[in-house]
């Protein structure tokens, strides 16, 4: 007979070793497209111009001598002690590109899922409650866009109307250009850094850049948000609890949002913490367009160099991102749902 | 005792699909919006079909005279750096973008589909080491994994679409994999074991038919989808290569030009929003026909 | 006896897919003190509405016309929205048959029932709220109620949760308490300990009690009257102890197919409908 605790441990290792073979999977997957796809995978890493001697000490390097199986384990071996290969555009590792470039990315995602969230929520909750009629109607063509949309042509056209035609916002660029490496690299994150440093003007000057693409970003995701939203709330308002809840005479906000929303927003949370990815994923696009310091720029110009090096690692970086999102989201269900807990004698 | 195979029930059966179907249809009718989707999609396939009657020029021709002409009444949406009509290019263009959908669905479905329902119905390791398989694929990025593996095989609409196929077929498996793990023990599905059916016929042809109205609706949304994804990939120059018309790379060339000559990179975008939106819509329409939890009274 | 709800010619309609109106109440007329009222019927024959049209929730989409619709007097037909929600609650209650669905699952027992004493009182602390609501756990007869006020409703069983929902639709003392279906997914067994805790509640205060069921024994057995519904209209009305002696073929098809101990050894006869009776 097993006791509670003992489940609870080997739940939770069984849980960890799912998520290892996952990794296992995504660095085979990487590993098969830079390894053994290319018709020669130094050239790939290196370069079409690259001296002999770097050729064959990449060559060594890759093992590619030895058995499938074995250089597999030696690049699984690599990757856990942080060596994700070098870049040989930037000459650096690409661990250590990646890390100077996320934060970019990190922010305006960020941003831009609060802004799905913040709008997506209250449009899903307005579809839901008045279903089938006008405001529904509105919402759902509002996200029908979104999401039918092609991000990056939405954001070219962005900038020809707001900042060429109409001068709103600024152009492409984290910063205008005599602003850039004014400010010291804390978090790599130029809103904080800029408000920790003080220095305001920067501060807007990063705002006033990053408005179209957050919104863009923003947009993508309140389409998806809403959309799952609403039906999650369908779904809860059509179930009992929900007339109890009247019939105690509570009002409408109570019964939608302190009753149908609490319990929606469990599996909500699970699925936006999941769309986090999603956006991650808009950011190589949209960084293109907007010249962002980010993620998606880095590998979008590592595609044009061939630099394989990087652009697998900035997918692997990515893919781990998405395995961790997955994580989270378990563990959020795990922890907001009452229902996990064990059933009272 | 035997079984009533007559041709009078042969009959009956047709004339209740034919009565259903048209039920069907009539309902399908009445949502505006979906049939404003099915209308896209159709102009979609019309244009494809018929590109060479539709077309006005050549949509490889460079006329260096037209350079960047704005659309007129010789160049309807205008001309392209090259002076090639961008009305012309973007109907050849309907070619491609269908080739593309086409080609992914119809190998990434199938084998989901196959992968799902093989590892619902044999459960045991079978199935753990599908379903590990299909995790690692779902929550892989799909436009980077797409990315990554043009990246390495080289740019190209045949290496585009195996791309996209590779992230496409999860879905289809989860979708199969619950289907087959609710019919398995299935009364009448063990009535067909005791009557001698091996599993692959069961599989194929018990699970994978009731699978039919949600991979309908999963499909349809996909094509939005893939359509995206594949003018993404065009975008960044790895899909079908110059100087054919794809819609994608079209916005990419045409990027270079936005605030000048803007329908060089605009027009092509908006025909991908269109025939997205298209799909969603059709899929949207669908899905609340199929779906019964959805059926509202109002 | 005052009357304390005063129904004359309730109709409710839903709306077809062909887009016409199908009736499901259709004409039903009854008057209620403060006694216990059975309503019997079949699924379909419109029980369930009728008490929701009571209370004024019956679904959107559905259509509701009354010559009268009185509850103490007050006309619930003119009434706003405001005024109703006022009253549900407050001086008119209702008991649904799942608690495993009609809780709120991500919620505590305690903090359901606080919400509906603080609808009633805003002004109440939380702690006399708190008070309050493990009182009326203990009216309900469950032990050990400040261990149950801190559980979630997965963790109830079905005899608790029923009551914790007597408890919750009861503590703001209502004059009338609708219980549609309150046992139909009990064990037999906890059945009789819910049915007398509603027995005791209802007599004790004084209320009114309109009990929805199928089960026609059940009723006869617990209320003072009884209604029979079929097909949207009443059929029979008589007093429970008379039950014997009804009149309407349906009530008596329906009386004749329960079994008895000290019954013939015969086939219980098949109850025949006729297109008469609706």
């Amino acid at each position: 007979m097993t006791s509670r605790p003992l489940r609870l441990v080997t739940g939770i290792a069984t849980w960890l070793l799912t998520v290892a073979i996952t990794l296992l999977g995504l660095a085979a997957l990487t590993f098969f497209i830079g390894r053994i796809l290319p018709i020669d995978p130094v050239l790939s890493i290196v370069g079409e111009k690259a001296l002999p001697e770097v050729y064959d000490r990449v060559y060594l390097e890759l093992g590619l001598d030895k058995p499938i199986w074995q250089q597999f384990a030696e690049y699984v071996l690599k990757l856990l002690r942080g060596d994700f290969g070098t870049s040989f555009s930037t000459s650096r590792p690409v661990l250590t590109d990646l890390i100077s470039f996320f934060p970019a990315t990190l922010e305006l995602s960020t941003i831009g899922l609060l802004i799905g969230v913040a709008l997506g929520v209250p449009m899903g909750v307005a579809s839901a409650y008045w279903h089938e009629k006008w405001p529904d109607h509105v919402i759902r063509i509002v996200g029908l866009i979104g999401y039918s949309v092609p991000v990056f042509w939405l954001g070219l056209v962005g900038l020809y109307v707001f900042y060429y035609l109409l001068d709103w916002v600024s152009g492409p660029g984290q910063l205008d250009v005599f602003y850039v490496g004014v400010v010291d690299r804390v978090t790599g994150m130029i809103l904080i850094d800029s408000a920790l440093a003080g220095e305001w003007d920067i501060f807007w000057n990063a705002v006033s850049h990053m408005t179209l693409p957050a919104l863009l970003l923003g947009y993508y995701s309140l389409a998806y948000i809403s959309r799952m939203t609403r039906s999650v709330m369908l779904d809860q308002l059509s179930r009992e609890y929900v007339l109890t809840a009247r019939l105690k005479g509570a009002s409408e906000f109570g019964v939608v949002v302190g009753h149908a929303l609490r319990n929606a927003a469990i599996p909500l949370v699970t699925v936006i913490a999941l769309s986090y990815g999603g956006l991650l994923e808009g950011s190589v696009l949209i960084e293109t367009i907007f010249s962002w310091p980010g993620i998606g720029n880095y590998i979008y110009s590592s595609l044009f160099s061939a630099d394989m090096n990087a652009v697998l690692g900035g997918t692997l970086l990515v893919g781990i991102v998405f395995v961790f999102l997955n994580m989270l989201s378990d563990v959020l269900y795990r922890v907001l749902d009452p229902r996990s807990r064990e059933l009272a004698k | 005792m035997s079984l009533d195979t007559s041709l009078d029930s042969k009959h009956a059966l047709r004339a209740a699909r034919l009565t259903e179907l048209r039920r069907f249809a009539r309902r399908f009718l009445r949502n505006p919006l979906g049939v404003l989707g099915l209308v896209i999609v159709l102009l979609l396939l019309f244009t494809a079909a018929f590109a060479p009657l539709l077309a006005t020029h050549d949509p490889y021709l460079p006329t260096l005279a037209a350079r960047l002409s704005a659309p007129s009444a010789e160049y309807w949406f205008g001309a392209d750096e090259l002076g090639r009509d961008i009305y012309s290019r973007l109907v050849y263009g309907s070619r491609l973008t269908l080739l593309i959908v086409g080609l992914v669905i119809v190998t990434s479905a199938p084998i989901g589909l196959v992968i799902g329902a093989i590892s619902g119905t044999a459960g045991g390791w079978v199935d753990a080491i599908f379903m590990r398989i299909t995790d690692v694929f779902l929550s892989i990025p799909k436009l980077l994994l797409a990315l990554a593996f043009v990246a390495a095989l080289g740019p190209g609409i045949f290496n585009a679409a195996l791309a996209i196929t590779l992230t496409a077929w999860p879905p289809y498996a989860r979708l199969a994999r619950a289907e087959a793990l609710v019919i398995r023990n299935a009364d009448f599905v063990n009535a067909i074991r005791l009557a001698g059916a091996s599993e692959a016929r069961i599989v194929f042809f018990h699970i994978i038919p009731m699978c039919l109205s949600s991979v309908i609706v999963r499909m349809t949304f996909d094509m939005a989808g893939i359509i995206l994804t594949a003018a993404g990939l065009g975008f960044i120059g790895l899909g079908a290569q110059p100087p054919l018309p794809e819609w994608g790379a079209m916005i990419s060339t045409g990027r270079k030009f936005i605030f000048d000559q803007w329908w060089v990179a605009t027009i092509p975008g908006a025909a991908i929003f269109i025939v997205s939106l298209g799909f969603n819509l059709l899929g949207d329409a669908l899905r609340d026909l199929l779906d019964p939890h959805l059926r509202q009274r109002n | 006896m005052s009357k304390l709800v005063d129904i004359e010619n309730l109709r409710i309609a839903f709306r077809t897919d062909e887009g016409g109106w199908k009736e499901a109440v259709r004409g039903v007329s009854f008057s209620l003190g403060r006694e216990k009222l059975g309503i019997v019927g079949e699924s379909g024959s419109g029980k369930s509405l009728t008490g929701r049209a009571l209370l004024g929730v019956l679904p959107s989409y559905a259509k509701m016309s009354a010559d009268k619709l009185s509850f103490d007097g007050i006309d619930l037909t003119s009434a706003s929205p405001r005024l109703r929600r006022s009253l549900r609650g407050g001086r008119m209650g209702m008991i649904l048959q799942d608690p495993k669905f009609s809780l709120n699952p991500v919620m505590r027992v305690d903090e359901q029932i606080i919400e509906a004493i603080r609808i009633g009182d805003r002004r109440m602390s939380r702690r006399d709220a708190t008070k309050r609501a493990i009182e009326t756990l203990e009216q309900v007869h469950i032990r050990e109620p400040a261990r149950v006020a801190s559980l979630y409703p997965n963790e109830l069983s079905g005899g608790m949760g029923q009551r914790v929902m007597i408890a919750m639709m009861l503590v703001r003392e209502p004059d009338l308490l609708i219980a549609d279906e309150p046992t139909s997914a009990l064990d037999v067994t906890v059945r009789t300990q819910v049915m007398s805790i509603l027995d005791e509640l209802v007599t004790r205060r004084g209320m009114g009690l309109i009990f929805i069921s199928h089960d026609l024994k059940l009723v006869s057995k617990f209320c003072d009257r009884v209604i029979v519904m079929y097909a949207g209209r009443i059929v029979e009305t008589i007093a429970a102890d008379r039950l014997h002696e009804a009149t309407h073929p349906y009530t008596q098809g329906l009386l004749s197919c329960m079994p008895t101990v000290d019954g013939p050894l015969e086939p219980l006869p098949i109850l025949q409908r006729e297109a008469s009776w609706a």
